[in-house]
């Protein structure tokens, strides 16, 4: 301690010294991820700048960062003259339609698993379980075959249907149905309270925190989803936002400024939900970090 | 008297067969609609996706049963599954390893500011948020020749060729996206880990004047590891199926310098129509996928930390 050149001054002074570092340290910590920051978020603004531009400036030479001219009207376009409206439209009823039969289907699995003795429960729920180490790819060239003998390639169903059956859900709600006490529920059987009756008005109310990061989770990852669309649809009809995005991206003549207003479209709510659910989403995480939630 | 005694005693049944036998029954009607899902669009194409990989299933013929003649082609005769095997690990021992290096350290910094780590939270979550594809078309345009990414090149004088026309740099800039694209995830969740670990531990660690550096390394790390490692399994088994951003930014190329087995199972499979070719290799991916999980769960005993 004697070495310590702060030691040889005064008190106050040194302990001053340490405050001054320490407000030191922080601004360059604050500055330096911010800048990581900055860099993190410029594709998201060099996406809004392009969408912006007429398609030969996007391509100009020498590379403009901000547009010379505003084409604010460019995703107004991209709604009508491509069929960006449509994308827009098949996104949002497979996203809904997925999430709506992914939470039903595992609130019922989940309240089985986690409050029903049946012969054979700890093994059919280990089965689930190793079901989510199939890769995606390889159930796809099986499930294309099945959905076209059916009849369903470019339906709603036909894209709906067959993601709508991860077993993810059924572990996330099992786990915390878990932790909510039983006592609730022989209450409310005293009561003469069917089972579903418990389910949907003990259970669910209670487990909505979990309902709702499951329901975020699957819209995102619906939302997000491309291979399957890619692989359930032909054409223009049925395609989702994602899919578009490629569509055009093969063409002759590439209009990257409708793109990039699409890929904006296509980005507003994840953006918002992240933003407005930050709070939720992270407390989630936090309490379920063993989960994930991919 | 209370509620919950009262039920227990009522629960005393006078027919407990009966009582079961309701209870199972119930089980299996909640279970039904999962069960039908996961038998119709989960068992069944997977026993019908191992029995196509002994085919030569061409979609307009009738299925022939071969043996195991496609999976003998593809480590004898295909030159091209070892530049896809060699692609896909190259990706994702690389991707992973930046990953969790880069998660970690923006964890560790936003979890050591005292105000603003929601903000920053949220932006390293923003991508995550938004599809692939789009994110991998935005990229598509920073690399586009003579676009934002080769003037900057030129500008810093740094004397790299365009990313996406070189066989050699094509891959980084796969890597580049795809991290850009996921590592918020991570970031998040190692942030939410590092927050729960207890204050008192690392003023413990200060008063025997551990620095930083060690307290990260002796207490921090071994504290989240279980979550580093579910991270890493995560990561690892998504990194392998990788196909999003080859699709929309290189199509495999140049040449096959971006081919991995998630884009080669969709090619051979839906370009081709080698339905039974492509199971086959569906299946090298399935067995790399268990062989890689089942290694890191080998593994975790050495480093992976368990409080109880």
């Amino acid at each position: 301690m004697t070495t310590d050149p702060a030691s040889r001054y005064p008190h106050s002074q040194s302990r001053n010294r340490h405050r001054i570092l320490r407000r030191i340290g922080s601004f360059v910590s604050y500055a330096g991820l911010s800048l990581i920051a900055l860099l993190f978020l410029f594709p998201f603004f060099w996406m809004v700048s392009n969408a912006v531009r007429s398609n030969t400036e996007v391509l100009a030479v020498p590379v403009r960062i901000l547009p010379e001219e505003y084409q604010w009207g460019n995703f107004i376009e991209a709604l009508v003259s491509l069929p960006f409206g449509t994308f827009l439209l098949n996104s949002f009823v497979v996203a809904c339609g997925v999430t709506v039969i992914v939470i039903v289907v595992s609130c019922l699995s989940a309240y089985a698993f986690a409050r029903l003795r049946f012969p054979g429960r700890e093994g059919l729920l280990l089965t689930y379980l190793s079901t989510l180490m199939i890769p995606q790819v390889m159930l796809v060239i099986p499930l294309f075959l099945l959905v076209s003998k059916l009849g369903w390639i470019n339906t709603y169903h036909g894209m709906i249907l067959p993601v709508a059956f991860s077993s993810f859900g059924t572990f996330l709600l099992r786990q915390f149905i878990l932790g909510i006490p039983k006592d609730l529920d022989e209450a409310a059987m005293m009561d003469g309270a069917s089972r579903l009756r418990i389910l949907v008005r003990v259970i669910v109310p209670l487990a909505m925190p979990a309902i709702g990061l499951l329901s975020l989770f699957t819209f995102i990852a619906q939302w997000k989803s491309f291979l399957w669309p890619l692989i359930a649809t032909s054409g223009l009809e049925k395609a989702t936002l994602p899919l578009g995005l490629t569509l055009f991206q093969t063409q002759q003549g590439t209009a990257w400024n409708y793109i990039m207003a699409g890929a904006t479209i296509s980005m507003v709510p994840g953006v918002i939900l992240a933003i407005v659910l930050q709070r939720v989403i992270y407390k989630g995480i936090s309490v379920g970090s063993g989960f994930g939630g991919r | 008297m209370s509620e919950s005694a009262v039920a227990e005693i009522a629960l005393q049944p006078g027919h407990p067969r009966h009582f079961l036998k309701l209870e199972t029954q119930t089980a299996m009607l909640f279970l039904l609609p999962s069960f039908l899902g996961f038998m119709i669009f989960m068992a069944l194409p997977i026993a019908a996706s191992l029995a196509l990989s002994f085919t030569n299933w061409q979609l307009i013929s009738t299925p022939s049963f071969v043996g195991l003649q496609n999976y003998i082609k593809l480590f004898t005769v295909d030159p091209a599954l070892y530049t896809i095997l060699r692609n896909t690990l190259f990706f994702a021992v690389e991707y992973l390893a930046v990953n969790i290096i880069v998660s970690l350290t923006l964890a560790v910094w936003i979890s050591s500011l005292k105000r603003g780590k929601a903000i920053f939270r949220v932006i390293f979550f923003l991508p995550t948020f938004t599809p692939t594809i789009a994110a991998s078309v935005v990229w598509l345009l920073i690399f586009t020749p003579d676009g934002l990414a080769d003037s900057v090149i030129r500008s810093l004088g740094l004397g790299l060729p365009n990313f996406l026309l070189s066989s050699s740099w094509a891959m980084q800039a796969v890597v580049l996206v795809t991290l850009w694209a996921n590592v918020g995830y991570n970031v998040v969740m190692f942030n939410a880990a590092l927050d729960l670990v207890p204050k008192h531990y690392l003023e413990a660690a200060m008063i025997d004047g551990a620095g930083p550096w060690r307290r990260f390394w002796r207490i921090r790390l071994p504290l989240i590891s279980p979550t580093v490692f579910f991270a890493t399994v995560m990561t690892a088994i998504t990194s392998l199926q990788v196909f999003d951003e080859i699709f929309a930014m290189t199509r495999g190329g140049p040449g096959s310098a971006t081919a991995t087995l998630g884009f080669a199972i969709y090619q051979k499979g839906f370009t081709n129509f080698q339905m039974g070719y492509a199971s086959a290799l569906a299946w090298v991916m399935f067995v790399m996928i268990m062989a890689l999980t089942i290694l890191q769960f080998h593994m975790q005993r050495k480093w992976v930390h368990y409080d109880d």
